[in-house]
């Protein structure tokens, strides 16, 4: 397995994660683990959420920059790794 | 002297005579030598006098008698008046006028007497003979002028005579002026013209034509108006109201009106083939990508995993209390019903008892539902039909298991504490019966609910044995009944075991119970006793009641003989009357509550030995003749009060103990310690706590009230009273604050102290008909029996 397979399905088998995605920088998704119609809305919300948090945090201080988002829900918590080119979406049900 | 003016004189003294009121009077300027006239008054010929009475005499002049208001005047002669100033010289009265007199023309002089002093003294002279003449003439004329006067008055009455007016010259009075200003005279002459014309051109035909008035030059004379300085006026004020209003602006756009539309439109995500994720997928950015955000991804992961930072404490905390006040845990279902065909028509439950070991097996008695005229109506019909007690089980809802007899309908009984196989029940006519059925015990310990089916297996040979005591219900008769003189005389509303740790003698004294068995009952009836029973032989009545039972009782076979020495000879140990001091009219007593009574089957079984069914023969009770000759004793310090609920719904606290009255010296019982009317019906229920010993719960009529032993004040607490009677009640057995309250509606009322106060905590409808008694049994679980 390559790489990249062996690193996702390692996230993916945490213990109450959902669904992992891998989207581009334009908000395309590229790996998933969710179905299609899922994934597509998942990624292009939060590609814009981070793009808006990220210019938030970079407004406010411009030397500072967006490193990771957390958006804790009722049901589950949704985790979003960004990065210059890509986003890595984990959604995970934090409840034991 | 002043001078005399003729024409002063005429018009003065005609003036004077005709205004002869209005002259004035002024005081004549007195001179030493000469007379003074009135000519400061306008009479210089009167010389006004004073003459005295001598000077009166001589000239025969005196006051009122030659001269009077009628003739005021006098002549006298000059030559007199001389002689008089010749006679008394300076003296004469006359003497200031003396040169008058001389020079008088006339012989005579005129003096009047001025009585109304008018000219200051009482006497004037006139002067001159003119004015003599003329005073003469006046009074004259005045006489005549009176006179014509006089007559005159009457005759314009009588005649009138018209005087045609006779015409005068006018007297301009000044009224033409007026006249003259307002006449309208003509200020300027009038102007004549005279037109003048052929005399052809009259009546001529003559011709009109139009014609344009500016183009002839003198078709028209125009007066055109100009403004002429004279008559414009200068408007020099003008008065104006001023508003202030906000600036108005009118302003108007037209505007391209849109309306809403509804649009679509469509979209698809833009998506990487398949090639291209594989590629991408490949790609070393994504693959450093992922390497280096996995970390921290994964720490977030385990983080969740660790622990859910974002739970409430407090909130997953309160979750488990919600399931507490669950109301359907607390709703009362009907577990088992139990109807008899044959039995039980028309009959009113009257109590109810679980037997005390065996469960699952109820003790019913019931009572024909018959008023007192009724019942002697249909005493006939009555004494067909047998009164029961029926034992019902759970396994069986039909078919009561056992059926005690009874000479009379029971309305009350209970189990003997030590002894489950008898019973002890009171009737209506006041006896008390007794029952044996250690024979039947076996069977109904056997018949358990609906349990397990070894167990019916092994019942079977015993049943086959038995078929008839499966189908047919057995009825039993009683043992002993008490003594119909010497007992109750009325119904029997209350009974109860006396617990065997103490025993009663005849003057309600307590003693040690050497026997350790329950052997008195103490029972309440409506003939206002309390009797206290025992169940030993009593050794005073052994004979006598061993000749009548010879005689008269033919006991049937299957009867135990266990009480026969009591049968129809029964008698109380001990009698108490509930009486009012003050009338005849005694209490009523309907429910009784002593001291340790109302003892758990619980209880009994941790203090005493565990009970099992006795076999025949064995019970203790066949040796209670025993018991009696041993001495006993007296226990100390034993509280003998109890509680009694009477019929007029009064709470009474009173004593057991006789006392010998100084009085008599028979044993009468002692006064109640406490009486309270609370209640307002029978009390129905006195009960005691099963958890406090001296917490007494007693209902009657409409409310329910809650007692301390001991708290003589009243109760501790009174309910307000419900909408519909209380007829039953009873304490749970799990629950200290909880009870049960019968309603005649068939509703039953739980009442919890702890959460409510005022009013049920809940109330449920279990039957139409009236609810005539619970009795709750606890057994891993409460259990609940309210019955109709």
């Amino acid at each position: 397995m390559t790489e990249v397979e062996e690193t996702l399905k390692r996230i993916q088998s945490h213990k109450g994660v959902i669904g992992t995605m891998v989207v581009n920088a334009e908000g395309i998704p590229i790996r998933t683990t969710l179905d299609n119609s899922t994934t597509v809305q998942y990624a292009g919300l939060l590609h814009q959420l981070t793009m808006k948090a990220r210019s938030t945090v970079r407004d406010i201080d411009p030397q500072n920059d967006l490193t990771f988002l957390r958006i804790r829900s009722k049901k589950h918590e949704i985790m979003v790794a960004p990065d210059k080119e890509y986003l890595l979406i984990v959604i995970q049900n934090p409840c034991e | 002297m002043a001078p005399k003016t003729p024409n002063k004189k005429g018009t003065a003294v005609v003036t004077k005579k005709q205004n002869q009121e209005k002259t004035k009077q002024a005081l004549p300027v007195s001179e030493e030598v000469a007379a003074t006239n009135m000519e400061n008054m306008g009479h210089p010929e009167i010389y006004p006098l004073v003459l005295t009475t001598k000077t009166q005499e001589i000239f025969n002049c005196r006051v009122d008698e030659d001269v009077t208001d009628k003739q005021p005047y006098k002549l006298i002669k000059k030559a007199d008046i001389i002689a008089d100033f010749i006679n008394r010289a300076a003296v004469s009265d006359f003497y200031p006028v003396k040169k008058l007199v001389q020079e008088y023309p006339g012989d005579e002089l005129l003096l009047v007497y001025d009585k109304d002093f008018k000219y200051g003294l009482n006497f004037y002279l006139v002067s001159t003979e003119e004015a003599k003449e003329n005073y003469l003439k006046s009074p004259e004329e005045q006489e005549e002028q009176e006179e014509p006067r006089e007559y005159k008055e009457p005759s314009p009455e009588d005649t009138y005579i018209y005087k045609p007016p006779v015409s005068k010259p006018w007297v301009s009075l000044g009224s033409e002026k007026e006249i003259e200003e307002e006449t309208v005279k003509e200020s300027t002459k009038p102007i004549t013209y005279m037109i003048s014309r052929k005399r052809g051109q009259f009546g001529a035909p003559f011709k009109f034509s139009d014609q344009n008035a500016s183009s002839v030059k003198d078709a028209y004379i125009e007066c055109t108006a100009y403004p002429d300085k004279n008559f414009t006026l200068k408007h020099l004020e003008k008065e104006v109201g001023m508003q202030v209003i906000p600036k108005v602006n009118d302003t108007s756009t037209q505007t391209r009106w849109v309306y809403p539309k509804n649009a679509t439109t469509q979209y698809y995500p833009r998506e990487f083939s398949e090639e291209e994720k594989e590629t991408i997928g490949q790609s070393k950015p994504l693959i450093d990508f992922l390497n280096n955000m996995s970390i921290s991804v994964e720490i977030a992961l385990q983080q969740n995993e660790i622990m859910n930072t974002f739970i409430d404490d407090w909130k997953s905390l309160a979750e488990d209390e919600g399931t507490f006040g669950d109301k359907t845990d607390t709703h009362l279902k009907e577990y088992q019903s139990f109807t008899d065909l044959h039995n039980l028509t028309e009959k009113m439950i009257t109590c109810v008892s679980w037997h005390p070991v065996i469960y699952g097996l109820i003790a019913v008695s019931v009572a024909v539902r018959f008023s007192f005229e009724e019942r002697v109506q249909f005493s006939g019909k009555l004494l067909l039909q047998p009164s029961l007690i029926l034992f019902w089980s759970f396994s069986d809802p039909i078919h009561p298991q056992l059926m005690l007899e009874s000479p009379d309908d029971i309305f009350c009984f209970k189990f003997c504490p030590n002894d489950p196989n008898i019973i002890a029940g009171g009737c209506i006519n006041g006896q008390i019966v007794l029952w044996d059925i250690s024979a039947h015990a076996e069977r109904i310990e056997n018949i358990k609910t609906g349990s397990t089916r070894i167990k019916k297996a092994t019942l079977k040979p015993m049943f086959l044995l038995e078929p008839e005591s499966n189908k047919e219900t057995m009825y039993i008769r009683h043992c002993a009944v008490s003594s119909i003189e010497s007992g109750h005389r009325k119904v029997i509303t209350d009974i109860h075991w006396l617990p065997g740790t103490f025993e009663i003698n005849r003057m309600g004294s307590v003693f040690e119970n050497r026997s350790g068995i329950s052997c008195q009952l103490v029972t309440c009836s409506a003939d206002c006793t309390i009797c206290f029973w025992d169940i030993r032989t009593q050794r005073t009545t052994t004979q006598q009641t061993d000749k009548k039972k010879e005689e008269v009782i033919e006991v049937p076979f299957d009867v135990p003989p266990t009480f026969l020495h009591l049968d129809l000879s029964w008698k109380p140990l001990c009698r108490l009357r509930l009486s009012k001091s003050e009338t005849t009219l005694d209490h009523c007593p309907t429910k009784v509550s002593l001291n340790d009574d109302d003892a758990s089957y619980r209880t009994q079984d941790k203090t005493l030995p565990p009970i099992k069914v006795v076999k025949a023969g064995e019970s203790p009770y066949y040796n209670l003749e025993g018991g009696m000759a041993n001495h006993l004793k007296p226990i100390e310090d034993f509280c003998t009060k109890f509680f009694v609920g009477t019929e007029e719904g009064e709470v009474i606290y009173t004593d057991w103990k006789m006392e010998r009255d100084p009085d008599t010296g028979r044993l009468v019982p002692k006064k109640p310690v406490s009486l309270y009317a609370v209640h307002d019906g029978a009390v129905h229920t006195v009960q005691r706590s099963p958890f406090y010993k001296d917490i007494i719960l007693t209902v009657g009529g409409w409310n329910i009230a809650i007692w301390k032993e001991g708290v003589m004040s009243g109760p501790l607490l009174q309910s307000s009273c419900a909408p519909k009677r209380f007829t039953s009640g009873h304490w749970s057995l799990t629950r200290p604050g909880v009870f049960y309250i019968g309603r005649e509606d068939g509703n039953i009322d739980i009442w919890d102290l702890l959460e409510k106060t005022h009013e049920p905590a809940q109330s449920q409808s279990i039957c139409i008909t009236t609810i005539t008694y619970i009795k709750p049994w606890t057994f891993s679980g409460g259990k609940h029996e309210p019955l109709l």
